[in-house]
């Protein structure tokens, strides 16, 4: 069915200068689809994610976001995405309450609806004996969890993951990609950009950058067979050479 | 508009958590009040004069009394020769040479006009003119007294025309008390340029740890961000002036002829002003330091261009016009005249106006500028 397609870009571009960090993708993504974005440090896939969320404006070619125009309506696509950076951004002077607080605010939840969520995601995340406490004094790994958890704080159609997982131990990753999994569940569309290839396995598809373009877009068994790679480690080493 | 709400609820529990920034706020403000408003001082109270009297009369005597008299001259030396006394200058011992001519007394009885001849070190100009303006008093004043004393004197002598006499008073600060006129006007300087400062890196801060980046992919408008930073650091600079007043009256008992409400109305209008220009620093900033350093460009040239420690009216024409799209300039003339003078809203209707339009440019302009897309 066409309208399940929540996201679909057709050759989008960004250039800078006389680099083109973006090099006329083509791709689209499925209703709750967890969709995985590969590729090596420097292949363009955060600024092909900041295009898709309207942080970036595309140079070039055409798209659509849950339904949205990404050349004309980022500020509408806004209201359906959540998106989580590759930078912390939750407010570490903040506490965990006053975070979510704050960010249902901004998305225009009602103060019923806010205390509804608060809880809620406080259970879920077993934070509820430190809901007071400032985000500054939690570890690393419960902060991201409680950023992907904030992102989706106003039930977006679209969850865009910068690297959501860099820099936390195994057992963090797993219990992220859980929460990855529940969200999914839900109908949710994930869109998620890694670096880890056990990651990729996780994902229903996989598309791999190299250099600004996109060099494969498949299940990851399917890639593994067209490749005759072992794992997603061996696919994504020979496609970068 | 909700929206709004929640931005300026977080600013404010940010602003109140920060430890070091109520104190800056209110300590460092007072501490610069003090000190800036007593050694902020144009009152030229030493000239060290050397007099080269060649007359030694009666007169050149009762000239030198006069001079030593006087609390504001301290006599240095008392040379027989120009070159000695000039030698002085060169050393820095002396700002006044007074040259006493060696025929001064006979040629003042005889009705001649007997000329002294001052030679002032003018490097430090403020010194020369008013040093030598004390002096023309005190010589003038000698002059009048010995008519009084001895009318016989000059009476054969066909009256030339008496000197057009200028009495003047001072008004709006009678006892020409310094801080009383450096005061609001270090007030209105501080109020400005620590809420440009802080606006600015602020904004910047979000920047650089990435919150801003959250912030911009929410639906949020633009120019509710940038009301929801304003609205928290108005009543910060609020806060400011009123601790300020506060301490100028029980510190220096400034006079407070005028409404305070009248300084609290344009207050609010020239905070917003200055408030969109630290917003316009910061959005053209990537740093920290970036929007200290641009910052601090335009805080030292609104300082040095707003009239709080060379007149307005002294400057040349151009840059007497410069000063119009500087908010501070506006806001240290509207404390003095109505802390001093007493002057109402009508009054400073010129400045509201420039404030107001400045106030409207520099606002748009940073909503304008405020990207949430590259």
């Amino acid at each position: 069915m066409r309208n399940d397609k929540v996201i679909q870009v057709e050759a989008l571009t960004k250039q800078f200068g006389d680099f083109k960090a973006v090099d006329h993708i083509s791709f689209h993504v499925e209703k709750g689809e967890i969709f995985g974005f590969l590729g090596a440090n420097g292949a363009g896939k955060t600024t092909a994610m900041r295009m898709l969320t309207g942080l970036s404006k595309p140079s070039s070619g055409k798209g659509t976001v849950a339904g949205f125009d990404v050349l004309k309506e980022s500020e509408r696509i806004k209201e359906r995405i959540g998106y989580m950076s590759q930078k912390f951004s939750l407010y570490e002077d903040l506490t965990v309450k006053e975070n979510i607080r704050f960010y249902g605010g901004i998305y225009g939840l009602s103060k019923n609806q806010i205390e509804i969520k608060t809880s809620q995601i406080l259970q879920e995340l077993n934070l509820s004996e430190v809901g007071s406490k400032l985000v500054r004094s939690l570890p690393l790994g419960w902060k991201q969890r409680l950023a992907f958890a904030v992102s989706m704080v106003h039930d977006p159609e679209i969850v865009f993951l910068d690297e959501p997982t860099g820099g936390v131990d195994p057992n963090v990753r797993r219990q992220f990609w859980e929460a990855i999994y529940q969200a999914a569940e839900l109908g949710r569309t994930i869109f998620v950009t890694t670096h880890y290839m056990d990651e990729a396995e996780y994902c229903d598809r996989v598309s791999i950058m190299v250099s600004g373009k996109i060099e494969a877009l498949d299940t990851p068994d399917n890639l593994k067979e067209t490749f005759k790679a072992e794992s997603m480690d061996e696919v994504f080493l020979k496609l970068a050479r | 508009m909700r929206r709004l709400r929640f931005l300026i609820q977080k600013e404010f529990i940010q602003i109140f958590r920060n430890k070091a920034l109520l104190p800056m706020m209110t300590l460092l403000p007072i501490i610069q009040l003090i000190v800036l408003s007593n050694a902020a001082s144009n009152e030229v109270k030493d000239v060290r004069i050397a007099v080269v009297d060649q007359d030694q009369s009666e007169l050149s005597r009762a000239l030198s009394n006069k001079i030593v008299a006087n609390d504001r001259f301290s006599l240095i030396a008392t040379p027989f020769n120009k070159k000695d006394a000039l030698d002085l200058m060169q050393l820095d011992e002396v700002d006044i040479v007074l040259e006493v001519p060696n025929d001064f007394e006979r040629q003042f009885y005889r009705g001649e006009q007997p000329q002294l001849q001052t030679l002032v070190n003018a490097i430090n100009g403020q010194q020369a003119t008013v040093g030598s303006g004390y002096l023309n008093n005190i010589i003038s004043s000698l002059n009048n007294q010995i008519r009084v004393d001895e009318p016989s004197l000059f009476s054969g002598i066909p009256k030339r025309n008496e000197p057009v006499v200028v009495s003047s008073n001072n008004w709006y600060n009678p006892e020409l008390d310094y801080p009383h006129f450096m005061a609001p006007g270090i007030l209105a300087e501080l109020t400005a340029l620590l809420t440009i400062v802080l606006t600015a890196m602020n904004t910047v801060r979000e920047r650089e740890i990435g919150t801003i980046e959250q912030i911009n992919v929410t639906p949020i408008k633009k120019w509710e961000f940038i009301l929801g930073k304003l609205v928290p650091f108005l009543c910060l600079g609020l806060i400011l002036l009123t601790v300020g007043l506060i301490a100028s009256k029980l510190i220096f008992d400034i006079p407070m002829r005028g409404n305070i409400g009248v300084i609290f109305i344009y207050a609010v209008v020239n905070l917003i002003c200055v408030l969109g220009f630290g917003l316009l620093i910061s959005n053209f900033a990537e740093t920290q330091q970036q929007a200290i350093f641009v910052a601090f460009f335009f805080v030292l040239i609104f300082v040095l261009m707003c009239g709080l420690f060379t007149p307005i009216d002294s400057m040349p024409k151009w840059a007497q016009y410069a000063t119009i799209p500087n908010p501070l300039a506006h806001f240290i003339s509207v404390s003095r005249k109505v802390l001093l003078k007493g002057s109402g809203l009508a009054d400073i209707k010129m400045e509201f106006l420039y404030t107001f339009i400045l106030a409207i440019l520099f606002n748009a302009a940073a909503v304008w500028s405020y990207k949430k897309q590259e």
